[in-house]
């Protein structure tokens, strides 16, 4: 299974470290990263794998979140199939 | 692969465009708890209800948090509670609503709708003690809703049960007045009723569906008003195109709800009910949509019009999202959920009358309306008479769910709370309808041709 996670906010050192080490700890695969700055907002998309991932996907996000808020940024991570069935026909 | 731009489109309609899914609704068959022994059939419809629905409210909190959008409700609705009760000897209906009310409770769910009768051309067994109990019902329970169906376009409209419906709706009023007269949120007069509709007050699980069904009812009226305030000045094909491209996005998650909810609990799919639900949060309002369509405020001339280019653009980008439509599909205008239709209510702007026209373009009625505490109850039929007539003469389904607000005159306000919100007392036109609503019988189903 596939998830995204995308991270937004104000641009600092060290987002995408954070999270790919999140990502690492939990067996979780980066397959994309895609990351723009626009107007010092910071706005990073990874394509992840996370069926070798350790803990249920919902923990996971989560964390992540969690982790989030820690540095004062939005992040999501959602299943793929969100984006597919909104955006594909 | 997806593109950034998607991603963030997606992220942005759930995190700052109020994008949910309004509700899973899972049907249920009661037909197989019948008894002529009351306690046996109200043990049976608890068994059965808490059976099916046990993992109802787990499950829609487990794909909420996978997927990242919000579902807000999960409700059950069941088979019209009069049908039941026909075969009951004791026709204690409030026994029932009771024992619906404790299967909602054991499920966690947040609304259970089938406390209903359909007699559009006709009362049989059941039917005139359900109506009867429905202000006790309503006033005992907290999660049980309420639906009449008085009139159809096959049937014609069964003015008795327009007149018996008057008295009914001032006495749940007056059963709660003490609680904002919340009983008459929870009960709805039908014209046309859906028998797959997952929005409450007025699900119900119809005879004709299976044994048990997962229905979904998207929302997005945020992420409409939204779309069309980036596109600027544009003409209205472009805005109906754009309502059409953003129905179908909307849908497309609702589809994927309902099918995973229906995986994963292991019922069938019925349908994607393709509404447009407001909240009486800001940024999620449907007199919004209008207003930003061009209109200085809802109800101004020019708002019948456009709800219908609204209405129907997202019937039109809907359908094809989803592989079952149903229910009550339409934008909604309940004047107590709609932040914009407050406001225009309070102002003057939007006045019955407007409103009234505005149900032969869009989906159900007039909805949410807090009306003088005094009204008398041939008036209410009266209303509901007009309602069913537009709906039976359009092939279309409207519906009334009016507040008579005891105690309360025209500028006071009713607050009602969560998504039922509240909203000011409008006026009404208070010449008597009451000779013809006494003559009561039926009104003939209309003629299918000569459409003029």
């Amino acid at each position: 299974m596939r998830a995204v996670i995308t991270v937004i906010g104000k641009d600092m050192v060290g987002i995408l470290a954070r999270v790919s080490t999140r990502c690492a700890e939990h067996r979780i695969n980066v397959l994309e990263v895609t990351q723009s700055i626009l107007q010092d907002m910071f706005a990073m998309i990874m394509m992840v794998d996370i069926s070798g991932s350790d803990i249920p996907f919902t923990q996971f996000a989560e964390e992540l979140s969690r982790e989030g808020q820690e540095m004062g940024l939005s992040i999501h991570a959602m299943h793929e199939d969100i984006f597919n069935s909104m955006h594909k026909i | 692969m997806l593109n950034a731009h998607d991603i963030l489109e997606t992220i942005t309609m759930i995190q700052e465009e109020n994008l949910d899914v309004r509700t899973i609704t899972m049907g249920i068959s009661l037909l197989d708890c019948c008894d002529s022994d009351i306690d046996r059939a109200c043990a049976r419809i608890y068994d059965k209800i808490t059976r099916l629905a046990q993992n109802l409210v787990a499950t829609g909190e487990q794909i909420e948090k996978e997927y990242g959008i919000p579902i807000i409700n999960k409700r059950i609705s069941v088979t019209p509670i009069a049908m039941i009760l026909a075969a009951c000897a004791d026709k204690d209906a409030v026994k029932m609503a009771r024992t619906l009310e404790k299967a909602a409770q054991t499920c966690g769910v947040n609304f259970i709708g089938g406390f209903s009768a359909l007699v559009q051309k006709g009362f049989s067994a059941g039917d005139r003690e359900l109506i009867a109990s429905i202000p006790e019902a309503l006033a005992v329970t907290d999660h049980v809703c309420s639906s009449v169906n008085i009139g159809s376009t096959k049937a014609g409209i069964n003015m008795d049960a327009v007149a018996m419906m008057g008295p009914v709706v001032r006495e749940a009023a007056e059963r709660t007045a003490d609680r904002d007269c919340i009983g008459c949120a929870k009960l709805v007069v039908f014209c046309n009723a859906p028998e797959d509709n997952p929005f409450m007050a007025g699900a119900f699980h119809g005879a004709g569906e299976p044994d048990c069904v997962i229905n979904v009812g998207v929302s997005g009226p945020g992420v409409v008003r939204a779309a069309l305030a980036k596109a600027g000045d544009c003409d209205l094909t472009a805005v109906s195109d754009l309502i059409k491209r953003t129905a179908f996005k909307i849908t497309r998650m609702g589809q994927l709800v309902a099918q995973e909810a229906s995986k994963r609990l292991h019922v069938p799919f019925g349908i994607v009910d393709l509404s447009l639900a407001p909240t009486p949060a800001v940024g999620d309002s449907v007199a919004h949509i209008l207003e930003e369509m061009g209109l200085e405020c809802c109800g101004a001339h020019g708002t019948t019009a456009a709800l219908a280019l609204l209405n129907d653009a997202v019937k039109k980008g809907g359908v094809m999202a989803s592989s079952h439509v149903g229910g009550l599909s339409g934008a909604f205008i309940p004047v107590t959920e709609d932040a914009g239709m407050i406001d225009a209510a309070r102002c003057g702007c939007l006045r019955i009358e407007k409103l009234e026209a505005m149900t032969a373009v869009c989906s159900v009625g007039l909805d949410m309306i807090n009306i003088p505490g005094d009204t008398p109850s041939e008036v209410i039929s009266a209303i509901i008479a007009d309602q069913a007539a537009i709906g039976m003469i359009n092939s279309k389904t409207t519906a009334v769910r009016v507040i008579p607000a005891i105690g309360k005159q025209v500028g006071d306000e009713l607050s009602f709370g969560g998504l039922l919100g509240g909203g000011p007392v409008m006026p009404l036109n208070t010449w008597s309808p009451a000779k013809f609503i006494a003559r009561g019988g039926r009104i003939p189903a209309p003629i299918q041709s000569l459409k003029n």
